[in-house]
């Protein structure tokens, strides 16, 4: 490992800790009074010990070392273990190139098979993203605004034992559905509506269907909840003042869900972007989907440099996602994750 | 017909539909489990059967994977739901940027794609196995268990920050002004208060471990779990058996469901009594002064 | 056992805002001292800073003439009983009075005997299996009184504690908290913005407000004598009239207001030309019959019956109203609203005080 790697993977992240340390000291001392207890005063040792343990760990052997050295490593190249760190392990932009043109070195033709998989799950989950939307807001707004508790109980209940189901098992269900032989292909030939079973598969029709199923419940939760703190009365005004319907859910309810919107929105985007389970098992042998790609990087090209670079590419999309939806909706971090 | 009836009969048809649309492919996966056909399909019926199921059980693959999906899941709740806590507990002890900031951090993970955080952790990992000389390190069941608790520590901070919100924290000032340390403060009162949440984010943890497949399928490496046996056999060609595995989950979450139901009602008809019986004390406490 | 508690000069600071500006009190042990104010006057961040939640920016706390500096609320010879009482949810009656000797480490029967005779002392004998979600208000309150004695502070510090409680019930726990106040012996502070609580239940008052303390006397010299205007107009009803002083001599000041010469006890800081304020209370006033000279010719613009006495709302010359309350004894039924009367009162009841707030 380069000296430079490693100050920036570890040396950065202690660093930008110890200013971190010192800005939450400013903050609670602004917002405390005098003679407040230090962080050790208030929760005594032992319990002090644990928490600063325990949140190390997770912030930084979890999700910050990993995350930078994954950085890290797809600016390098390939190498056989004992070359690495070795005059041939430069910092290298190669594996974005090969991401990009189909070869680390040059950049005469497109690699369009990855880019048209990326362009395919971004547009694609953007869409799903849409649909769930479409799917789940008139249902939130009903459980949240009109139905009776006791209606509302027995509904979410209802919701969640499918989610309960892996999602590896959703996507098989799908599988039998669509199959060429399955069930929908069945009921269609019987009513005489085809005459040649569709493959749905081979189309991608079952892996758009499966994947707009897999999420559903996390646009689902979100969306109800938002709705569900706007006050009825609100909804009652608006009515007595005379706007349509739509003007109502545009102006009124919209407006006020909007957290929910856009947390449900990212999940659903996020995780329908990373999907593997579905593509695995519902993709047809022509299937683009990113996520398998970048499992193939790892696991049959055996080259985790350039894995590491697909899964980051991977990664700005998501991030890029997010910002769009915190710009689009005007509305912060925290309020999209909680 | 009036407009309102017109909205309703709309707004019930649509809710059949999503309803069809959220349990069919269930349904229609867990007849195909009972029904004889070589291939997984619900119509149509050509024998009843439970074969599927013996074929399961006798499947030593998948019972492998389901012996380390359970090992790791219990493996990520004694990880996440202590690193979960001390995330909530920590944050309540910020303020302003720096809580901004922090929670920026913390909750990154469940907007990450599960396959990223699968990757980080193998790529860091197997090389810190490589600077240490620990091999050990270098284990699918560790591995998984770091990544997944990534994200599932999360979650468990997420059940812990929402229970925080509605603690009174002069219960804290009462115990420590008749004489309590810090330390039994943390046990004697703040345990207890969040032990529902401590159960919510132990199944919740355990649940989310054992259905996870993308972040899982990297960090496993050589080992199996019953998640990635499931992915090798659905690409190896489709089997009754694994409809017959599906229904096993359905089953086990109904009753799951059910029993927390009842649970939840039991503790709620206990609380409307000592609610009736407090608005009782009060009634007579009222008539006691009116009579002095 | 009972401790003094000295304040000496504390201010405590909230980066730019002063919730305390040089508070000095002497209180002695044994006594039942209120802090009477408005809310955000600071008197709980007094409170919280005498029991250790907080520590002073400047100045010294000092209990039982021992300083207090750098000793946690969990090391002092304090109890606090918390506003909304804070009492443990999930434990039992039993559980919660226990507590303090719990983590003191006391035997579990030494435990359950003095919990025992606790829950008699607060008239709740046979209540400790109970939980707290199946009690009353009262029996809350008296639970939180129990577990805060469990421990055998030498003072008490109750923070508002009747006020979420019903009227009625309010005044019956006066009542008992004084006498449970005696039956103990030891120091209670007790942090009101009712003036009711304070006058009835104190053996001195202090008034604060905005940080400041700014009288401290029994409840007669706190209502009889106010030193400040703010005192004056929110310990009790109060008839301000504000003017601009004629001549003074040693005990009494006359004073030119809107409605008319008046003429009252004189404070500090008082002379020919001074702009100040002449209190006087509702209950000073009588309605002038015969004889008598009125003072101030105002018309009654309505009344309140209130059985023991009667409330009448009256206007002076420029609109200046002015509250009068005659008891039962005076007949008040004839003075029918529109009609003009003449009032007055004795020069001793009222009081003058300088406009500009001298200390």
């Amino acid at each position: 490992m380069k000296p430079l790697s490693a100050a920036l993977i570890f040396g950065l992240p202690i660093v930008v800790l110890c200013a971190f340390i010192a800005m939450a000291l400013i903050d609670a001392r602004r917002h405390m009074g005098p003679g407040t207890p230090s962080f050790i005063q208030r929760n005594g040792w032992p319990v002090s010990i644990y928490l600063i343990a325990a949140v190390g760990i997770w912030m930084f052997v979890l999700i910050v070392f990993p995350q930078l050295y994954m950085v890290d490593y797809s600016f390098h190249p390939k190498l056989p273990p004992a070359a690495r760190g070795g005059e041939r392990d430069v910092y290298t932009l190669g594996n974005y190139r090969y991401f990009l043109f189909g070869s680390s070195t040059s950049s005469d033709s497109w690699n369009t098979t990855h880019l048209t998989a990326f362009w395919t799950t971004i547009v694609t989950s953007a869409l799903i993203t849409l649909l769930n939307f479409a799917i789940c807001y008139p249902l939130a707004y009903f459980l949240a605004q009109v139905a009776k508790p006791g209606a509302v109980r027995l509904i979410m209940l209802l919701l969640i034992i499918p989610y309960w189901v892996n999602e590896l098992l959703r996507a098989f269900a799908f599988g039998i559905l669509f199959g060429t032989g399955g069930l929908l292909n069945k009921l269609l030939l019987a009513a005489g509506i085809l005459s040649v079973p569709i493959d749905f598969i081979g189309r991608d029709i079952a892996l758009y269907a499966g994947l707009t199923y897999a999420y559903l419940l996390l646009m689902m939760f979100p969306l109800y909840n938002a709705i569900e703190a706007l006050d009825r009365n609100q909804v009652e005004a608006a009515r007595d003042l005379g706007a349509p319907w739509w003007l109502i859910h545009l102006n009124v309810v919209m407006p006020f869900a909007k957290p929910g919107i856009a947390s449900g929105c990212t999940l659903v985007f996020m995780l329908s972007a990373g999907a593997l389970a579905a593509p695995l098992v519902l993709g047809g042998p022509k299937t683009l989907w990113f996520t398998p790609i970048v499992y193939d990087r790892f696991y049959q090209a055996f080259n985790w440099n350039q894995g590491s670079a697909y899964a980051i590419i991977l990664m700005l999309a998501c991030v890029a996602f997010v910002l769009l939806v915190m710009r689009l909706f005007k509305v912060s971090f925290t309020e999209i994750a909680r | 017909m009036t407009s309102a009836a017109i909205w309703r009969a709309m707004m019930g048809f649509y809710i059949a539909l999503f309803f069809l649309f959220l349990f069919g492919p269930l349904i229609v996966m867990g007849l195909s489990a009972f029904n004889t056909s070589q291939y997984p399909q619900a119509f149509p019926i050509e024998g009843l059967t439970l074969r599927w199921f013996g074929v399961l059980y006798g499947d030593r693959g998948l019972m492998e994977g389901l012996r380390n999906s359970v090992l790791i899941g219990i493996l990520v709740v004694a990880l996440s739901v202590p690193l979960g806590l001390a995330g909530a507990l920590v944050m309540t002890q910020m303020y302003s940027r720096a809580r901004s900031l922090y929670y920026l951090v913390v909750v990154s993970p469940v907007l990450t794609p599960g396959v990223i955080l699968g990757i980080s952790t193998v790529i860091f990992w197997a090389d810190v196995a490589e600077w240490t000389g620990v091999d050990s390190v270098y284990n699918g069941i560790f591995l998984a268990t770091l990544g997944q608790s990534t994200y599932i520590s999360a979650y468990c901070m997420l059940i812990f920050l929402s229970r925080l919100q509605r603690y009174d924290r002069a219960q804290e000032e009462a115990a420590l002004d008749l004489g309590a340390s810090p330390t039994q403060v943390f046990a004697h009162i703040l345990i207890p208060y969040l032990w529902p949440a401590i159960v919510s984010a132990v199944v919740i943890a355990f649940l989310s471990s054992f259905e996870n497949y993308n972040t899982t399928t990297f960090a496993i490496l050589a080992d199996k779990t019953l998640t990635t046996v499931l992915a090798g056999r659905m690409r190896q060609g489709t089997t009754p058996a694994i409809s017959a595995l599906a229904v096993v989950i359905i089953v086990v979450s109904i009753v799951g469901a059910i029993a927390f139901e009842l649970v939840r009602r039991a503790e709620a008809n206990r609380e409307d009594a000592r609610k009736r019986a407090a608005d009782a004390a009060e009634r007579a406490e009222m008539s006691v002064v009116a009579a002095a | 056992m009972s401790a003094d508690v000295d304040l000496d000069n504390v201010s405590i600071r909230f980066g730019e805002f002063t919730a305390v500006k040089n508070a000095t009190l002497k209180i002695k042990g044994g006594e039942f001292f209120s802090i009477l104010g408005p809310s955000g006057c600071g008197k709980t961040t007094l409170l919280r800073a005498v029991s250790g939640f907080l520590d002073p920016s400047e100045g010294e706390i000092r209990i039982g003439a021992k300083s207090m500096v750098g000793i946690g609320p969990n090391k002092r010879p304090t109890a606090l009983i918390f506003q909304n009482l804070a009492l443990f949810p999930l434990m039992t009656v039993a559980e919660n009075i226990g507590y303090g000797l719990r983590v003191r480490g006391v035997s579990r029967a030494d435990r359950d005997r003095k919990v025992a005779e606790l829950l008699k002392l607060v008239a709740l004998p046979d209540q400790g299996h109970k939980r707290i979600s199946e009690l009353s208000g009262g029996q809350k309150q008296r639970v939180a009184i129990a577990r805060a004695l469990a421990v055998e502070p030498q003072v008490l510090l109750l923070d508002e504690p009747l006020s979420a409680l019903d009227l009625r019930l309010r005044q019956h726990m006066r009542n008992e908290l004084r006498a449970i106040q005696q039956r103990v012996g030891i120091t209670f502070i007790y942090i009101t913005h009712d003036q009711g609580e304070a006058l009835t239940m104190s053996d001195r008052v202090a008034v604060m407000n905005t940080g400041v303390i700014e009288q401290v006397g029994d409840g007669r010299s706190v209502y009889d004598d106010p030193r400040t205007r703010f005192v004056a107009s929110f310990v009790g009803e109060n008839n301000g009239f504000d003017g601009t002083v004629v001549s003074t001599d040693a005990v009494h000041a006359v004073i030119d207001t809107s409605v008319g010469r008046l003429t009252g006890r004189r404070s500090e800081g008082l002379g020919p030309g001074v702009k100040a304020t002449i209190f006087i209370r509702p209950e000073a006033f009588r309605i002038v019959n015969g004889a008598d000279k009125a003072q101030i010719e105002a018309t009654v613009t309505a009344q309140a019956f209130e059985g023991n006495a009667t409330q009448l709302f009256l206007k002076g010359t420029g609109d200046k109203a002015i509250t009068i309350l005659l008891s039962r004894r005076e007949d008040a039924g004839d003075v029918a609203v529109g009609r003009t009367v003449g009032i007055t009162y004795t020069a001793k009841d009222a009081v003058i005080l300088p406009a500009e707030a001298a200390p």
